[in-house]
């Protein structure tokens, strides 16, 4: 009797490991692709190469770009798909991305594809900077809609705004490196300065400031436009206000980790990620992406956003980064009563 | 023999005589060192890394690059000047500009006074050691060619910093005022909510003690229900208390909710079970010969209750003082949803790491967060030693006499405080059911669906419920036997001092600390144990150390409870202490053994701080997705999870209590004759 279990399990393992061993590759791929959207891109890409199996680290840009930096020596992932193109320099400079030119990467925008030839890393699909303004609230408060990131230094907006932490949200570095860009060092900080004395405070994360304007937790939160349409879809009274002097963006982008012990599954699903197919399905949540036509308007988007996109220096982004947040770190942070 | 006895002094020394260790003692010993060895492995290791962390530096080292400059033809003369002197010669950079960050980048444009990028001249520059690093844009160089590039390109190199060893990371931290104003920040905030925390529960405790008050049963529930919720909970329900849209908003009369009153309110909170516990126990044992002694002394209630109630409980006072203090201080999910732009040194831990991947200066500000924290632990420490034996067998216990109007204050100064309780679980449980805070008041059930919200959907709640079994059923284990151990084996007193010291060690560890220290020493890839980071292993591991002290404390005090005799009688009936341990020790200490596994469920359904660096996608918890969900801003969510840990320790609790009548009602018969 026992001796049966025994063995009757002991066969159901063995079965169970050698269907699951002889079937397909599996790539760990680690991105910050919104928890709802991955399912979906796992599904797509098994459509077209139902032999490699998909396992996701998902979790904020952050901690993915900290993890993959902690295990520079003994990388864990196979590919990098969709994470900030800022993220990927950090990592690309660490030596870490096995450079890569995917079948068909010439399709793609060239602002969307790293610049050296073979690319370290290609671009999917940008995530721009907005502000959501909740006009039930504002209309309370007697607010007027700002039109431009200057309008935002208005004393009638003093402490009915937020925006996010540069020091711990992607959103946050990508406004605090886009003011730099659009008025100059100097302006940069000066603008900030002003900036700061209307801020209520800062989020750790980028999406926050956007769920609570929509919440009407505070009137106007600097966010992502992404953010914003779909909390209005989701009834929110918010407006996505695209600030004239520009906006600035970051991409989502894919990469092959270096060191990789499954290299042509990992170049197999990166072909992949730069195909019509995959830039359609980008498109369902991000109405800016790498493969040009592609796009669709997105539902509640704003008007002119692409045009609003900065000339985005990633490379400045990238390079500075570490000084510009221990700047901001210095003039802002931590200090409850503004300067 | 007469000669022999004769010369007794004559003889040589016999040998030194030692008890030969029977290998009952010997499986004892090694049981000991297997359990010690866990304590090192799990603590004294991974924190020892922390340390050195904390020291480790990223320097630039400029006598590692060299530079060749060509003339306006682009032809070089072969000259070649190291960084180091160009850096002597123009005074380019500081010494303090040298020292950096894991992600520090230098210019170097700065060497050449005369440096523009319109400029034909060219340079070149390498690395004198293999391994050096810099950057042309974004990519790297780290082997020794040289590289020529026209100045357009020249601007773009960037050198990376090595790795060094030093006091840098805490220069760096006390010359940055956003980050050592968190000392004080976190030391007042502490210091205030300790006072509150302490005055509310020393009375709450008095009128359930000391009072004919009634439902004496039902405040004392009431007041344990916090101990079953995150810390972030509170926060949470004070947002939709007090936030802009809040319910009561108006109490606050403009004050911001958001900064040191959220973080004091909620504090009050979640530290009131843990204060009232302790001062409870203090009032619960009182000599009530000394309350006789006093009126037949005529002494006011005013002055007896200075001159004999307090000085009875002045111990269980002190002791909750730094218990919530310590709580306050490492907490790091309240601050982290209600504190705004006040920073305290927890939440800073998990910026630098988080935020800004500076893992070092993470490890410096847990460094100086356990400066108050173990210093707290030690005082305490000393206090509960000194705490012996207030009452006496002669003491008759105090019979409190009903008193109407004292009754009457008593029942409802209990009332505002069990509202206060009970009005923040209803106030999250009611913004979890409500579709859309605050435009559309209809209820349903659509915050419930987590799979739809980052932080891991029900997986990550059955996640944390099967990290809670596994540490109630791993983590007793371990302690028990670790507590059994210790006190009831023969000799070797170094042994188990150094492991009762190591023991008590965790309660003065954060958990923040604990967490990062883990990642420094097991996502080491020469570590063997490199095999766990990322599982639900690693989380079992260090909730179980981090909630390690308490439950040792409650098997010592149990097995105290059984007299050395047995271990005695066993010895001389031939039979192995493993046995006598599984058959009599175990089931006696049953209702301790069975306190030890809920504490530990509990902790671990609701921990955040320790497990908040070790948790990967797969092994999402409960607590975290509190956590994460708020920070997205999904905060109706969030609540809604945080309740479903509150109903789910609930039913652990009345579980356990159903478990602990019928167990004590089948092995306990022996209490009663």
């Amino acid at each position: 009797m026992k001796l049966s279990t025994k063995n009757i399990t002991s066969v159901v393992v063995g079965a169970m490991m050698a269907t699951s061993a002889a079937a397909e590759t599996e790539l760990t791929v680690y991105t910050a692709v919104e928890a709802e959207d991955l399912a979906r891109y796992a599904e797509t890409f098994n459509e077209s190469n139902p032999d490699i199996k998909i396992n996701w680290v998902r979790d904020s840009t952050g901690i993915i770009t900290a993890k993959l930096l902690a295990e520079r020596d003994n990388p864990q992932a196979d590919v990098i798909w969709g994470l900030a193109a800022t993220s990927l320099l950090l990592l690309k400079s660490e030596g870490m991305l096995d450079a890569y030119a995917p079948a068909g990467v010439d399709k793609l925008d060239a602002k969307f594809v790293d610049g050296d030839n073979p690319p370290a890393w290609v671009g999917m699909d940008a995530w721009v900077a907005s502000v959501c303004y909740n006009t039930v609230e504002a209309g309370k408060a007697g607010l007027t809609p700002p039109t431009s990131w200057k309008d935002l230094t208005d004393p009638q907006y003093a402490g009915h705004l937020i925006m996010p932490n540069p020091n711990s949200s992607g959103t946050g570095f990508l406004d605090v490196s886009s003011w730099l860009q659009i008025f100059g060092e100097d302006g940069g900080w000066e603008y900030m300065d002003a900036l700061h004395e209307n801020i209520a405070r800062y989020t750790h994360s980028g999406s926050k400031p956007c769920k609570l304007a929509a919440a009407g937790e505070i009137p106007i939160g600097i966010s992502f436009a992404f953010r914003g349409a779909k909390s209005k879809a989701a009834g929110a009274p918010i407006e996505i206000i695209v600030p004239s002097e520009g906006v600035g963006w970051d991409m989502e982008a894919t990469a092959i980790v270096a060191g990789t012990a499954n290299l042509d599954a990992a170049k197999k699903l990166v072909d992949f990620t730069v195909t019509k197919q995959a830039n359609e399905m980008y498109n369902t949540g991000y109405a800016v992406v790498a493969y040009p036509g592609v796009a669709k308007p997105v539902e509640f988007f704003p008007e002119g956003l692409l045009d609003a996109m900065i000339d985005n220096d990633f490379e400045f982004a990238a390079n500075n980064r570490a000084a510009i947040l221990k700047e901001w770190q210095s003039r802002y942070d931590g200090k409850s009563d503004p300067k | 023999m007469p000669a022999s006895s004769a010369n007794l002094s004559e003889l040589p020394a016999g040998p030194n005589v030692k008890g030969k260790l029977s290998r009952d003692d010997l499986i004892m010993r090694g049981g000991m060192a297997v359990i010690a060895l866990y304590l090192i492995v799990t603590l004294a290791l991974p924190l020892y890394t922390m340390l050195s962390k904390s020291f480790s530096t990223y320097q630039f080292q400029l006598s590692q690059y060299e530079f060749q400059v060509s003339d306006e033809d682009g032809i070089f003369d072969g000259t070649i000047v190291s960084g180091t002197d160009l850096n002597n010669k123009t005074g380019a950079y500081e010494l303090t500009d040298l020292s950096t960050g894991s992600d520090g980048r230098l210019g170097v444009t700065a060497f050449f006074l005369d440096f523009s990028f319109r400029s034909p001249v060219h340079y070149q520059l390498r690395n004198t050691v293999e391994g050096g690093r810099f950057l042309v844009g974004s990519t790297l160089y780290d082997d020794t060619q040289w590289l020529e590039l026209d100045s357009n390109t020249f601007r773009r190199v960037q050198l990376r910093p090595v790795q060094a060893r030093g006091i840098d990371n805490f220069i760096n931290y006390f010359s940055t005022p956003a980050l050592f104003n968190s000392i004080k920040n976190s030391l007042w905030i502490s210091l205030l909510s300790t006072l509150v925390t302490v005055s509310l529960a020393f009375w709450f405790a008095y009128a359930l003690n000391r009072s004919c008050m009634r439902f004496k049963g039902l405040f004392r529930l009431i007041a344990m229900a916090p101990i079953l919720v995150p810390s972030l909970l509170p926060g949470i329900a004070l947002v939709y208390l007090f936030g802009n849209q809040g319910m009561l908003k108006e109490l606050l009369f403009g004050a911001s909710i958001y900064g040191p009153i959220g973080i004091v309110i909620g504090s009050v909170f979640f530290t009131f079970p843990h204060a009232f516990l302790i001062i409870t126990t203090a009032l619960a044992i009182s000599d009530g010969r000394l309350y006789e002694a006093a009126s037949s002394l005529r002494a006011s209630p005013w002055r007896t209750f200075w001159t004999v109630t307090i000085p009875g409980a002045r111990y269980g006072l002190i002791s909750a003082a730094f218990v919530v203090f310590n709580l306050v201080i490492t907490d790091f999910g309240l601050p982290k949803v209600i504190g705004g732009q006040f920073n305290v040194l927890a939440v800073d831990i998990y910026k630098q790491v988080i935020g800004q991947q500076n893992f070092e200066m993470g490890a410096v500000v847990s460094v100086i967060l356990i400066i108050p924290a173990i210093f707290a632990f030690i005082i305490d420490r000393l206090v509960q030693s000194k705490q012996i034996s207030s009452l006496t067998a002669r003491s008759v216990p105090y019979q409190p006499k009903p008193d109407r109007r004292t009754d009457a204050i008593f029942l409802i100064y209990c009332s505002f405080v069990g509202l206060f309780i009970i009005g923040m679980l209803a106030v999250c449980q009611f913004a979890a059911l409500v579709k859309f805070w605050p435009y559309d008041l209809s209820l349903s059930l659509n915050n419930y669906q987590f799979d739809k919200m980052d932080g891991g959907g029900w997986g990550a709640y059955f996640n944390s419920i099967k990290l809670g079994l596994l540490t109630a059923v791993a983590g007793t284990a371990i302690v028990f036997f670790g507590a059994y151990l210790v006190e009831k084996s023969n000799g070797f007193f170094l042994g188990r001092a150094a492991f009762q010291m190591i023991a008590m060690l965790p309660m003065a560890i954060p958990g923040m600390v604990l967490g990062l220290a883990y990642i420094f020493f097991f996502n080491n890839p020469s570590n063997p144990l490199h095999a766990i980071y990322g599982t639900m292993a690693i989380l079992v591991v260090c909730t179980v150390t981090h909630f390690y002290t308490v439950s040792h404390l409650t098997a010592v005090t149990a097995l105290k409870q059984m007299d050395r005799e047995f271990e005695s009688v066993s010895a001389s009936l031939k039979q192995p202490t493993l046995k006598l341990f599984s058959r009599v020790t175990v089931p006696v200490c049953l209702p301790s053994v069975l306190d030890i596994s809920i504490y530990l469920f509990i902790n671990a359904m609701t921990t955040v701080s320790a497990v908040v660096f070790l948790y990967s996608p797969k092994t999402a918890l409960a607590s975290i997705a509190v956590l994460n969900m708020d920070d997205a801003g999904d905060i109706a969510p969030a609540a809604a999870m945080g309740m479903m840990i509150f109903y789910t320790n609930a039913a652990a609790r009345i579980i356990h209590l159903f478990i602990s009548k019928g167990v004590l009602a089948r092995t306990q018969a022996w209490r009663t004759r």
